[in-house]
């Protein structure tokens, strides 16, 4: 027989629901605490019970308007379209700020149609064609990335310093007798690839190739992280965890809304340092962003956050389809604004010039601005 | 120090900002109602906050108000167990069975052990306020291992067993949120946020903190600290950094540097970013003048 909850326990609960529905996750324990805290504060108020819920259920700092649009949609009887929708978690949370920090139209608003059928359809189309072009290049990533020092410890036979825990316990067992004293170092793991991908209508001719690209990296290192920008900011690396390659392009095109759009990639770099979790993606991270620099108006965003982002990165490199050409010169405005913050200034013509550049990555090199100084001509790798 | 009971301490959340008053922390009613439930509940209490806005002393003000020692673990990257829980003394173990020969002897004695503080806190002969600070610093692992503390106040030790606390002390975590945490931690803590005071809150503040600034110029600071945060800056100043920079201007001004200069000229201890301070470079007369205004 199930429990009987008094009465006026009914809306606190229609609150964990309704949060619960909208992608909040809210567990049972949380919920007992609510009811604990409600009991708590009296409540002589609304704003009692507002606090109550924030402190037990938790919300995330991002989604606290959200949540408050749930609190007075139950409460209150509000509407609550701009809280609803069934997306997940993570691409709301990345398009919402990136629609915000950019001052676009909420993207759950966005109607959903041909247009997007026709992307996928194309994507892939075009998938077909790009066959295993990449399959060497996915083949090669996990030994090409830098490597960096985990915390972790690996028991080891011949390297490392002597493992005291180990060797005591050794020690113990065998009665004193003990043949090597057993060793541990510190475990080495790849460093973090972060793929910004510039989705915009100057872009258009490179798309495909690129969200291919990032496929074939996520599927070879599984740490890696993938956005789209053009006008907003999408986070693609859910749909990147799909094996099938069509499923995946398939899933890209419908989480991005804005193909072939135009540029704006100062305010979505800064969006995606606006949100800690991705600026936190980017620390010690290769961050690689394939675009060609056309900013639209000023460039002091741009040249403001790839200096951030450069601070993050344990290396920051433009792939831009510009420097396919043998006279491409960093001249524009906002290229020579970003150039002293990149390591790299590389070719990124084709998905396979960016592959190959990926796979050095592990070789030191001199910074972009020196390289271009010195050997202007010929320093695209 | 005299401890005082959890439930005397938190009969309701106007009692609990009055005791942050009394250890000179002004708390919103939001913080003294989170502080309330964490004590009330028994539950760990997560602050969340951008740098500077006073989490790490909301910790110590608990510790004050409630008369118990704080025991503090700094998180960094790469912290791990025998940092945060406990080690073995390996070469004192060796030394001890080298020295014994062939009698028995336990080498898992308390002798043996060294304590790192969340063992601390709850082998402790009185109970303490926990402040795991920074806690976005350290990694997931580093997480997963504060689970097992956190829902049950007890820690394992597989040589010796579980420590469970008697009194479970009060655990107090920050984040200055430059990653998410997990929601296993989340769920299991009481939850606030701690957003940049109003100018008023922080002119209160500053009155609190900097005993020789005078009300207008602490009026003053707080208003032009508010416009100043309101820049896109690569680091926004923080509480501390505004109380400093009422106490240096007030140094100055006592030095002989007219109003607005004694401002300008301590810029540098409340904007601590090169590019931040050539951007504001520009725009600070005019904001400290309104400011003053």
């Amino acid at each position: 027989m199930r429990p009987q909850l008094p009465r006026g326990c009914a809306p606190f609960l229609d609150l964990v629901h309704v949060l619960r529905r909208n992608g909040f996750a809210v567990s049972p324990d949380q919920t007992e605490g609510f009811l604990a805290a409600v009991t708590l504060l009296g409540p002589r108020s609304m704003e009692h019970i507002r606090r109550a819920a924030i402190a037990t259920l938790a919300p995330a700092i991002e989604r606290m308007d959200a949540f408050d649009t749930l609190f007075r949609a139950v409460f209150f009887g509000e509407a609550r379209a701009a809280a609803t929708g069934g997306e997940d978690e993570e691409e709301t949370v990345v398009k919402d700020r990136g629609a915000a920090e950019m001052g676009g139209e909420a993207p759950l608003q966005q109607e959903k149609g041909g247009a997007h059928a026709s992307e996928i359809e194309r994507l892939a189309a075009r998938d077909i064609a790009a066959g295993d072009r990449l399959k060497r290049f996915r083949d090669q990533l996990p030994d090409a990335l830098p490597r960096r020092r985990a915390f972790r410890r690996l028991r080891t036979r011949t390297r490392g310093a002597v493992d005291l825990r180990r060797t005591l316990r050794e020690i113990v067992r065998t009665d004193g007798d003990l043949a090597a004293p057993r060793l541990a170092r510190r475990q080495e793991i790849a460093r973090r690839i972060v793929l910004l991908l510039d989705i915009s209508g100057s872009m258009r001719t490179h798309t495909d190739e690129l969200v291919t690209l990032a496929h074939a990296v996520r599927q070879a290192a599984p740490r890696a992280e993938a956005f789209t920008i053009g006008t907003r900011l999408t986070r693609i690396t859910p749909a990147l965890r799909l094996r099938d390659r069509a499923q995946a392009l398939a899933r890209t095109a419908a989480l991005v809304d804005d193909w072939n759009g135009g540029t704006r990639i100062g305010p979505a770099l800064k969006a995606f340092l606006a949100v800690p979790r991705f600026a936190a993606l980017a620390r010690g991270a290769l961050v690689v962003l394939a675009s060609d620099g056309l900013e639209r108006g000023g460039h002091q965003d741009f040249e403001a956050a790839m200096r951030r982002l450069s601070g993050l990165a344990h290396r920051l490199s433009l792939a831009t389809p510009l420097a396919g050409d043998p006279r491409f010169r960093p001249e524009t405005a906002a290229l020579a604004a970003v150039l002293p913050a990149l390591d790299d200034l590389v070719d990124g013509s084709s998905a396979q010039a960016i592959a190959d550049f990926i796979l050095t990555l592990n070789r030191p090199a001199p910074k972009a601005s020196a390289v271009w100084k010195e050997t202007p001509h010929a320093a695209c790798r | 120090m005299r401890e005082k009971p959890a439930s005397d301490v938190a009969s309701s959340p106007e009692a609990v900002a009055e005791r942050f008053r009394d250890c000179r922390y002004i708390a919103d009613e939001p913080l003294a109602t989170a502080v309330f439930l964490a004590l009330r509940l028994g539950k760990p209490l997560l602050l969340e906050g951008m740098p500077g806005v006073g989490k790490t002393e909301a910790a110590k003000a608990v510790a004050k108000i409630l008369g118990r020692d704080l025991i503090r673990l700094q998180c960094y990257e790469g912290i791990d167990a025998q940092h945060a829980l406990y080690e073995w003394n390996y070469q004192r173990q060796l030394l001890a069975i080298r020295q014994a020969g062939d009698a028995d002897i336990d080498i898992y004695a308390d002798r043996f052990l060294i304590e790192r503080p969340l063992l601390r806190s709850l082998r402790h002969p009185q109970r303490t306020v926990l402040l795991i600070d920074e806690i976005d610093r350290s990694d997931h692992e580093f997480e997963a291992l504060l689970l097992e503390y956190l829902s049950d106040f007890q820690i394992s030790i597989p040589e010796r067993g579980t420590v469970e606390a008697a009194e479970p002390p009060v655990a107090i975590l920050t984040s200055n949120r430059t990653r998410e945490l997990a929601e296993a931690l989340r769920r299991r803590c009481v939850y606030h946020w701690i957003a940049y005071p109003d100018p008023e809150r922080e002119a209160a503040i500053i009155l609190t903190r900097a005993a020789g600034v005078a009300e207008a110029t602490a009026a003053a600071v707080a208003r032009a600290v508010g416009t100043i945060r309101a820049r896109p800056l690569a680091k926004p100043p923080g509480i501390s950094e505004a109380v400093e920079w009422a106490n240096a201007a007030t140094v100055l001004e006592k030095g002989g540097s007219p109003w607005p200069e004694a401002f300008r000229r301590a810029i540098g201890v409340l904007i601590k970013d090169e590019e931040d301070l050539a951007y504001l470079r520009a725009e600070l007369p005019r904001i400290v003048e309104d400011a003053l205004a």
